[in-house]
């Protein structure tokens, strides 16, 4: 299966600082045609459309949309996360390099169908370098007059991974520590200054203007049953050809990471970021879908030279590293799990080790407050799952280097 | 001090802190003890609160930095494509570790979690600007380019 370029249509082609090559490819078409349909009739397409949150959880955007429209208030806001953090993912930095009007054109959409009045975009502090280009984007929608019932504003991250999560986001924006929250409330309901709050990743705004061209029906005609549309991949590791390519949904993983990126030799990818799924090499032609594996749409490559346990520890390092630190699973349990980890990569682990962290993955699914706890187990259970010769091996070289130790005194 | 309830015009102001705290960070190169009890003031918010704002977030430092801050990304993509080796020539090239700054002041050195740049790894941020494809040589080109 070749690319399908619907969602990058535009980059590389149009010149991402001037509107005028924007609507030289049919630009703003889409927000005109929405504005002549009822914000209902927005929302009827976007979920007949199927789409579903393109920032790695998932969650049907129409009916969301439906929520926040339907929340008592007259003050609603709409948040585009660009906070993209997720380990391996780069595809929302690439839409805002090359077309930032396209992520416009769907904000505004998105905004008229909750009826805000006020949107923001959170880019996260590791993005400063596209700010200028961002804000010059705004300022020439405002000229052209596309954003006539609203104000954007661009808020900047300080550098935080969990921030991307959608609770913390908002406490960030709010001047707070970016904590998670307790939910429900929702933020459809109850976000952002306790007013309905509507957060969309870039990309999932990206396609609003595809749906509302084709109509949500033509649009459902690409993907499976559940995984509607095309979706960003980025491609990194160990490939001839890393980038972001976009795929229709549905598509396998070998399509993507042997055909077009160029892999050889593959030991596993994981798919969605450091949270993601492990796929084995012999797996590799597992689609790519919300019914399979997919999250933020980071794919990577490691071939069968790299050593599993040394990467999950590092990922479980990283995820340490960044839990906010709130919920007592998440904040201890990665804890635990770095030394563990630690030990066996280092060749002093123990046979229980394997039991002790299966125990804690499934303590820490449970009962963590947010998405980082809930799926910071995933890497663990599913290498453990497909690569437990590799633990194993390393416990019981571990055990016999220490007996000799122990003998030679 | 008055009560800082959600949804009252102190919450409101209160939007603002983050943005306080890192126009401070840009303007000092770091952000002070005092300019946090003065923030703290100016927002009626105690200075724990301010301190743990200033704290949670990875791009503001309590302590003062360099002039330029080298972020050298550390994540799994960046390590697959010799990110290690990077590190160390980092390291070589301004004769300090992570987490220190060069007596000179000119360069503060730090580890940092995935910039995104990941079809560019290995990759580093030296303060807004961003460079990948790194290679030892590469590095030493472009760290000259900052005073």
């Amino acid at each position: 299966m070749p690319e399908k370029r619907i969602l990058l249509k535009n980059c590389g082609k149009i010149d991402p600082g001037d509107i005028q090559s924007y609507e030289g490819e049919g630009g703003f078409k889409a927000l005109e045609k929405a504005l002549g349909m009822s914000p209902d009739a927005v929302i009827a397409e976007v979920k007949a459309s199927g789409l579903r949150g393109r920032g790695g959880a998932g969650f049907p955007c129409g009916a969301k949309w439906e929520l926040a429209r339907k929340s008592p208030g007259d003050e609603k806001y709409l948040i585009c996360n660009a906070d993209e953090g997720e380990v391996g993912t780069f595809k929302d930095r690439y839409i805002l390099q090359h077309d930032p009007f396209s992520l416009l054109e769907g904000m505004a959409i998105s905004a008229y169908a909750i009826g805000a009045k006020k949107a923001y975009i959170y880019l996260r502090a590791e993005y400063r370098y596209l700010l200028e280009g961002l804000l010059k984007a705004v300022s020439q929608a405002k000229e052209r007059e596309y954003l006539k019932d609203l104000e954007i504003e661009i808020r900047e991250g300080a550098g935080a991974y969990i921030c991307g999560e959608e609770s913390a986001l908002m406490n960030s924006i709010e001047g707070k520590r970016g904590e998670s929250r307790f939910r429900p409330p929702f933020p459809p309901e109850s976000g952002l200054f306790e007013k309905p709050t509507i957060i969309n990743n870039v990309e999932t705004l990206v396609n609003i203007a595809h749906i509302i061209l084709k109509g949500g029906t033509g649009y459902a005609a690409l993907g499976t049953e559940q995984s509607k549309g095309t979706k960003l991949f980025c491609v990194s590791g160990d490939v001839e050809r890393p980038g972001v390519y976009e795929m229709e949904l549905g598509c396998d993983l070998r399509e993507l990471v042997v055909d077009l990126a160029g892999a050889e030799d593959v030991g596993w990818v994981q798919v969605g970021g450091s949270t993601g799924a492990i796929i084995p090499g012999e797996m590799l032609q597992t689609p790519l879908s919300y019914e399979t594996v997919l999250g933020s749409g980071a794919v990577m490559v490691f071939n069968e030279s790299r050593d599993v346990v040394d990467f999950v520890y590092r990922t479980m390092e990283f995820l340490n590293e960044e839990s906010c630190g709130k919920c007592t699973p998440c904040r201890e349990g990665t804890e635990v799990m770095v030394e563990i980890l630690g030990r066996l990569n280092r060749g002093e682990g123990v046979e229980e080790d394997i039991p002790v962290l299966e125990e804690l993955s499934r303590t820490m699914m449970l009962s963590s407050l947010c998405g980082l706890g809930q799926t910071a187990p995933v890497p663990v259970l599913d290498s453990l799952k497909y690569f437990k010769k590799d633990y194993e091996n390393r416990i019981s070289q571990s055990v016999f280097l220490r007996s000799l130790k122990t003998v030679n005194g | 001090m008055e009560k800082n309830q959600p949804g009252t015009l102190l919450e409101r102001e209160r939007e603002s802190l983050l943005g306080m705290i890192k126009e401070e960070q840009g303007k000092s190169g770091y952000v002070s003890e005092e300019a946090i009890a003065g923030i703290a003031e100016s927002l009626a918010l105690s200075v724990g609160d301010v301190y743990g704002v200033t704290t949670f977030y990875s791009f503001l430092s309590t302590e003062p930095l360099g002039r330029h801050v080298i972020r050298i990304c550390k994540s799994v993509p960046c390590l697959l494509q010799d990110g290690g080796t990077m590190i160390e020539s980092i390291q070589k090239a301004i004769g300090v570790g992570p987490g220190e700054t060069t007596a000179d002041g000119r360069f503060s050195f730090e580890l940092t979690n995935c910039i995104g740049a990941c079809d560019q790894a290995p990759a580093m941020l030296v303060d807004d600007e961003v460079h990948g494809h790194l290679t030892p040589e590469k590095i030493s080109e472009i760290l000259k380019s900052y005073d």
